[in-house]
């Protein structure tokens, strides 16, 4: 029993982080329909801003998670910019094969300026303890990285439901030709959706560096593949539907492990995926159609 | 298919050319020239992938043959002839016939990978020319298909050995009852080791309760570790390379799991230490060819003479075992009483009780040296001599 909730405890944290990244990809495609396949090297761009942050600019974490959401943010917008924009009305595989190439761009990118040798977050820079509750061992990291995930999927609620920029997200998602003829400037609404989703994966990326230590050029390709299947498996284009998904990945992953299927772990996530494709294509919570944000 | 194809043309196409250059003489194996000198040929990583490895090699060479020609062998001294295999295979074969047919070497030292060495067994075995790998630990470089590559030999012990030794240390020194296994699927390395660990751990009388596995790349081994606690073994063996075992231990140690750790030569490296964590890596072992600080008078004579001549460098494995592969080939010289490959092959193949830095060294009947290993432990982050373990 001990073990089953030390389990779940290992597999929510997982997916937790799985969440974050997924709340990024599921926004996107709520809003363009694009799958936004670089979204997984933006988390990696983000784990090493923060690990230079904390390096060599001295900062604690929450500085450095700020400052990598920002320089995310920028990122995602560039991003958006320079190679979807152009794409705009172009067919939608010409737009997803330009989204695998601008993340090899990046990955490789990134060896080039830097190299691929891994490097490896500093230990302890959040001095919390770990937890332990009748032999359930719960690092303080581990509730850290649930409380920031649910935190920030609270605020994009927030900001999707509450604000103008939220409305105007909602408006172009439903129809974007609508939104341009009822004002609503529908370049900046994408740009602000990028600019949300990729501050997320920045903080996804800190937040993994911190709890799993070693991050390198080439970190952001199965976790990103794993968020869009959480994104899917949640309902693509929802927001709790991404965050539940993630989770729920991340339990199913640990379970997986702890009946002593290891090596089947990969595998086993993406099966959940063709089997959500085949029996469910609309997701856990893909009944609400109407409003897809 | 095709590449394979065209590196066994190419391959032969040199070996080729290698006999017809060695036709004007008198024999195609090395052989002393007049002017008192016996050549020896180093063929190493000296720049690419591994460059590294190949350098600290050459660097215990050179160490050892400024020694050895003090006093010379019987009035010659030795001469090296270095070549640079840029760390690729093709390299390597070029290097080989090279140094064979037109520096006339009596034995070639390198490589320091065990696919570079492979690559140039062919063109030793044909031209009689001995081949000593100061590094490469897959056991198929000296055997091939159950049949021994006579003229091909090394200076360390292979990767199974390695396995062994943790077995005896761990039911011997440190006691343990129960074990648990947890291996990179995706290696050959981890999974050899495995195997001669379990199989001695057993015959010990010691218990394997778990075996588990990841692959390569992995960053989360939570679930795994969680099994293993729930076993509650007395000892967990992780026969990984740094980049996964440094997140393996860093994560036991946060779920609460503080029985001793084991590795082997695969956990060697200062990125370990970064990504552990130096409090997470206290009660962590591991098996190697040779520790500096190791107080045998041997070690510690090669140390200061190491540091006196590369500006107070602290000598690493590499280092040593380059330098014992140049005295190993000087003794054979000497007992052969000739510059001649094929008696120089002989005198290798009979080396007995040799004394060396990284060990006693005497050869099985595969040409595997049967040696010590030293044991390591990590404390507050600094690798510090533990024991030396004979074979059994």
């Amino acid at each position: 029993m001990e073990q089953f909730i030390q389990q779940l405890v290992n597999g929510i944290s997982l997916g937790s982080i799985y969440a974050l990244i997924a709340l990024g990809y599921t926004m996107v495609y709520g809003i363009v329909k694009l799958i936004n396949f670089a979204h997984g090297d933006v988390f990696m761009v983000g784990a090493f801003i923060g690990f230079y942050s904390i390096t060599i600019l001295d900062l604690g974490f929450f500085p450095a998670l700020l400052i990598s959401m920002a320089a995310c943010a920028i990122f995602g917008v560039l991003i958006e910019r320079i190679a979807y924009k152009p794409l705009r009305n172009a067919t939608r595989i010409a737009a997803l094969i330009t989204a695998i190439g601008v993340s090899l761009f990046i990955e490789y990118g990134t060896i080039y300026i830097r190299g691929a040798q891994p490097e490896a977050y500093p230990n302890n820079i959040v001095p919390l303890k770990s937890l332990e509750i009748f032999g359930v061992k719960i690092s303080g990291q581990s509730i850290m990285i649930l409380a920031v995930s649910i935190f920030l999927m609270i605020v994009l609620q927030f900001i999707v439901h509450k604000t103008k920029i939220g409305k105007a997200m909602r408006a172009v998602s439903h129809d974007m030709d609508a939104a341009k003829l009822m004002g609503i400037n529908v370049n900046n609404t994408i740009s602000a959706t990028f600019a949300i989703g990729s501050a997320l994966a920045g903080a996804a990326g800190v937040v993994f560096g911190m709890y799993y230590t070693k991050i390198e050029p080439l970190m952001g390709i199965i976790p990103g593949l794993k968020a869009f299947v959480a994104a899917v498996l949640g309902g693509i284009g929802i927001i709790p539907g991404a965050m539940a998904g993630g989770l729920l990945l991340g339990v199913i992953e640990a379970l997986v492990s702890a009946t002593g299927g290891s090596l089947w772990r990969d595998a086993v996530a993406f099966i959940v995926l063709i089997l959500i494709l085949i029996f469910r294509p609309a997701g856990l919570f893909g009944k609400n159609v109407r409003e897809k944000v | 298919m095709r590449k394979k194809k065209l590196a066994g043309i190419f391959m032969s196409l040199m070996v080729a050319a290698g006999v017809m250059a060695g036709c004007n003489s008198s024999s195609t194996g090395g052989e002393e020239d007049k002017g008192g000198t016996i050549k020896i040929g180093a063929n190493l990583e000296l720049s690419g992938g591994v460059a590294s490895y190949g350098q600290s090699i050459k660097e215990g060479i050179d160490l050892a043959l400024e020694e050895i020609n003090k006093e010379g062998i019987d009035g010659k001294k030795l001469k090296l002839v270095p070549f640079d295999n840029k760390s690729e295979a093709p390299e390597a074969i070029n290097g080989a016939t090279k140094l064979i047919s037109q520096d006339k070497v009596v034995a070639i030292i390198g490589a320091a990978t065990s696919g570079n060495t492979k690559a140039q067994i062919e063109i030793a075995q044909s031209s009689s020319v001995p081949l000593l790998t100061p590094t490469g630990t897959a056991d198929d470089v000296t055997v091939k298909g159950g049949k021994l590559n006579d003229f091909v030999f090394r200076t360390c012990f292979i990767d199974p050995f390695q396995g062994t030794v943790a077995a005896n240390f761990a039911s011997k020194d440190l006691n343990a009852k129960s074990a648990a296994i947890f291996i990179d699927s995706a290696s050959d390395y981890s999974k050899g080791l495995a195997a001669s660990f379990k199989e001695l751990f057993e015959k010990k009388g010691g218990k394997i309760v778990k075996e588990e596995a990841y692959v390569a790349k992995d960053t989360d081994f939570h679930a795994q570790l969680t099994n293993i606690k729930g076993e509650q073994p007395d000892f967990i063996f992780v026969p990984g390379y740094y980049e996964e075992v440094g997140l393996i231990v860093k994560q036991a140690r946060e779920l609460g799991i503080d029985v001793p750790m084991m590795g082997a030569d695969g956990w060697d490296s200062p990125k370990l230490i970064e990504l552990a964590g130096k409090d997470a890596l206290n009660n962590t072992f591991i098996t190697n060819h040779y520790s500096s600080g190791d107080s045998d008078t041997k070690v510690q004579d090669f140390v200061k003479a190491f540091k006196a001549k590369y500006k107070d460098k602290s000598p690493d494995a590499f280092n040593a075992l380059g330098y014992d592969s140049a005295y190993f080939i000087a003794d054979a010289i000497k007992r052969a009483g000739s510059g001649d490959s094929k008696k120089i092959q002989k005198a290798l193949a009979e080396t007995d009780g040799l004394e060396l830095v990284t060990g006693k060294m005497k050869l099985d009947k595969n040409h595997n040296p049967i040696k010590s290993a030293v044991i390591l432990e990590y404390k507050d982050g600094e690798q510090t001599f533990k024991t030396k373990v004979s074979p059994e």
